[in-house]
């Protein structure tokens, strides 16, 4: 009994360690400073898959995600880690999507890859913080969907139905749903188990199309390139707009119904404050101070 | 139509304070645009129980859907009632709380209706637009007012061309109040099977477990917040204390909460409470822009920190140089012997 397995993930900077070198002078970000990282609730979600993997010998866990050349490294990443293939959803079309848009670009990536028992993904991305593109995917695909979840408990492939733990506002959940669906995943699910050292060996000149380009683009050769014959796993697929048949009306900044107005730094009105050392008098002043403007007591 | 639509998400026969608290930016803004409230409330035996939780904010009508299978939530089922609602009234603006439900409600609606959602707005206001490709004006739009990029900076979202403009707020950040100026009031009781399909049935809740709140710090008036320089969960016991005597609450950084030191319900900021208290005392916060930004409307701030430079300084009315194990027992050792 074997399930094939879609995980969706994207590439992100991050934005959990913003210095002071990340924001430029004029409040836009400054992404060559923040290093790019695999989604972290997205890590969730490949461990919920990887599970599912582990519990149905034969299963397979494909990665799909959208981004430029370089998202490759997401398809790496799940292949160290156990999965067993995936897609760059790569194409200018696509930029400037808001989740309206990605999540039809994604949609339609999904019904070419064809087969699926569950579609997971992390509850939100850290650049944009909005936890729609699972839902939004899942009304695209007319799938039911279980948003917030911590744990898949069980699943039966016979009666096509799955049981999951999920975070409720102020408590939990357990719900049934029919297969197949899809499922967005809380960051305080399981950990991501880490890059097995056998398959980093196997995987790790693993490269897509345009990573190759970029590499050999002042004509150098491609290293090591007969392993790209012998191994076909080594060439990581990408697809454009086109292969997957999208609109490109509903794709990119076409397809998306909201428009960014403007972006602001943010500033916060700096007070005009009292400084005060933390000797008794000082406190005791203070204390009688708000006491006597009727602020505490 | 063209009215400002509030779903209202319900836990049994409660109201979400949320929803409430929209209702009466949703009133605000239909006044602005000179058009009507309208809310919409879907459950299981809330017939007579949630309306006067509803219409007081001011609602011009209420849409009833009252039905066995409704509560617990699923997505399926209230996405429909919404989806097919909204194709027959036409609002212009849709809101909704950026609860768990609204977040997996909001998405399915938008989606279905081919409209756009920005999440966890922290203002909403109505003004124009110029598209700066097609030279477009808009007149009246939603601004939709948002941090993005792990909470870094500002976007304002508009939704120039597509119905209903949908955003999603968190509990908090708008301010609920009875409105006394005149509304319809207006209850419709709606069959469900009209708007809600046979198949929509997908997911069923097996069990369901809400706790009562443990505290509200939301709602206090005094904050006495922990950050990560509290160093333990010991560390967050004279806290406690020094909330206790002030008749506050405590709340805590998210740093704090990571380590521990807190429980992830008291946490302050972005991704947790906002807080609009009288008095926010911060202990050992060295101050993120996501942790200020869940208490900057606080009326006076004091910061405890034995770093001057510490961030929250600078938007503190009192900056106690200090560290907090010096200074909390001596704030309330002082409180005590001064105050009746």
């Amino acid at each position: 009994m074997s399930l094939k397995i879609v995980v969706l993930a994207k590439q992100v900077p991050d934005t959990r360690n913003v210095g002071k070198d990340a924001m430029k002078a004029d409040g836009t970000i400054n992404r060559a400073a923040l290093p790019a990282i695999f989604n972290p609730e997205d890590l969730n979600a490949l461990e919920q898959a990887l599970r599912l993997k582990d519990a149905f010998p034969g299963s397979t866990v494909t990665l799909l995600t959208m981004g430029p050349g370089r998202a490759a490294e997401i398809i790496r990443e799940g292949l160290y880690r156990g999965a067993d293939g995936g897609y760059i959803l790569t194409d200018r079309a696509f930029a400037g999507a808001d989740t309206l848009a990605t999540s039809y670009a994604i949609a339609t990536a999904i019904k070419k890859i064809g087969e699926y028992d569950i579609i997971l993904g992390g509850r939100q991305a850290i650049d944009g913080d909005t936890a729609q593109v699972g839902p939004q995917v899942a009304e695209k695909l007319g799938l039911p969907q279980v948003t917030y979840a911590e744990e898949i408990i069980s699943l039966d492939k016979d009666n096509q139905t799955v049981v999951i733990r999920r975070h409720i506002d102020g408590g939990a959940e357990t719900v049934e749903a029919t297969l197949p669906l899809v499922v967005t995943v809380n960051g305080s699910a399981a950990p991501c188990r880490p890059r097995n050292a056998k398959l980093v060996q196997k995987y790790k000149r693993a490269l897509g199309a345009q990573e190759k380009a970029a590499i050999m683009k002042d004509g150098s050769a491609l290293p090591y390139a007969e392993l790209y014959e012998q191994r076909p796993y080594l060439n990581l697929v990408e697809w454009t707009a086109a292969d997957v048949n999208a609109d490109l009306e509903q794709c990119g900044l076409n397809g998306s119904p909201t428009k960014v107005k403007t972006v602001q730094n943010i500033v916060f009105q700096a007070k005009e404050s009292q400084t005060l050392t933390s000797s008794d008098a000082d406190v005791e002043g203070l204390v009688k101070e708000l006491l006597d403007k009727k602020i505490i007591g | 139509m063209n009215n400002v639509f509030v779903y209202c998400e319900i836990e049994g026969t409660k109201v979400a304070e949320v929803s409430q608290e929209l209702l009466t930016k949703g009133r605000k803004l239909a006044n602005q645009l000179n058009v009507e409230l309208h809310a919409v409330v879907a459950g299981t035996d809330i017939t007579g129980k949630v309306e006067e939780q509803i219409l007081p904010y001011g609602v011009d009508k209420l849409f009833v859907f009252d039905a066995p299978v409704l509560f617990p939530y699923t997505s399926i089922p209230h996405t429909e009632i919404l989806v097919n609602l909204f194709k027959e009234q036409q609002p212009q603006i849709a809101l909704m709380g950026a609860t768990v439900i609204g977040r997996d409600l909001g998405p399915r609606v938008s989606s279905s209706l081919t409209s756009g959602l920005t999440a966890d707005c922290t203002q909403l206001e109505i003004g124009d637009y110029t598209d700066a490709k097609t030279g477009t004006e808009y007149k009246n739009l939603l601004y939709q007012i948002r941090p993005a990029f792990g909470g870094n900076i500002v976007a304002t979202i508009v939704n120039p061309d597509h119905r209903p403009q949908m955003a999603t707020v968190r509990s908090g950040v708008m301010q609920k109040a009875i409105y006394d100026g005149p509304c319809k009031k207006e209850v419709v009781y709606a069959d469900m099977k009209k708007y809600v399909s046979a198949e929509a049935f997908m997911v069923t809740v097996l069990d369901h477990h809400v706790e009562a709140a443990k505290h509200n710090l939301k709602g206090a008036k005094i904050v006495v917040a922990g950050g990560y320089g509290m160093g333990s969960k010991e560390g967050f016991d004279m806290l406690f204390e020094l909330a206790k005597v002030l008749h506050g609450e405590v709340g805590a950084s998210r740093a704090a909460v990571d380590a521990g030191f807190c429980d992830h319900d008291r946490q302050i900021g972005q991704t947790g409470v906002t807080v609009h208290p009288k008095v926010y005392i911060a202990c050992g916060i060295s101050g993120q822009i996501q942790h200020i930004a869940g208490m900057q409307d606080s009326d006076i701030i004091i910061s405890i920190n034995n770093d001057p430079d510490a961030p929250i300084n600078k938007i503190a009315d009192y900056v106690i140089n200090g560290t907090v194990e010096e200074v909390v027992p001596k704030l309330i050792k002082y409180y005590k012997q001064n105050s009746k």
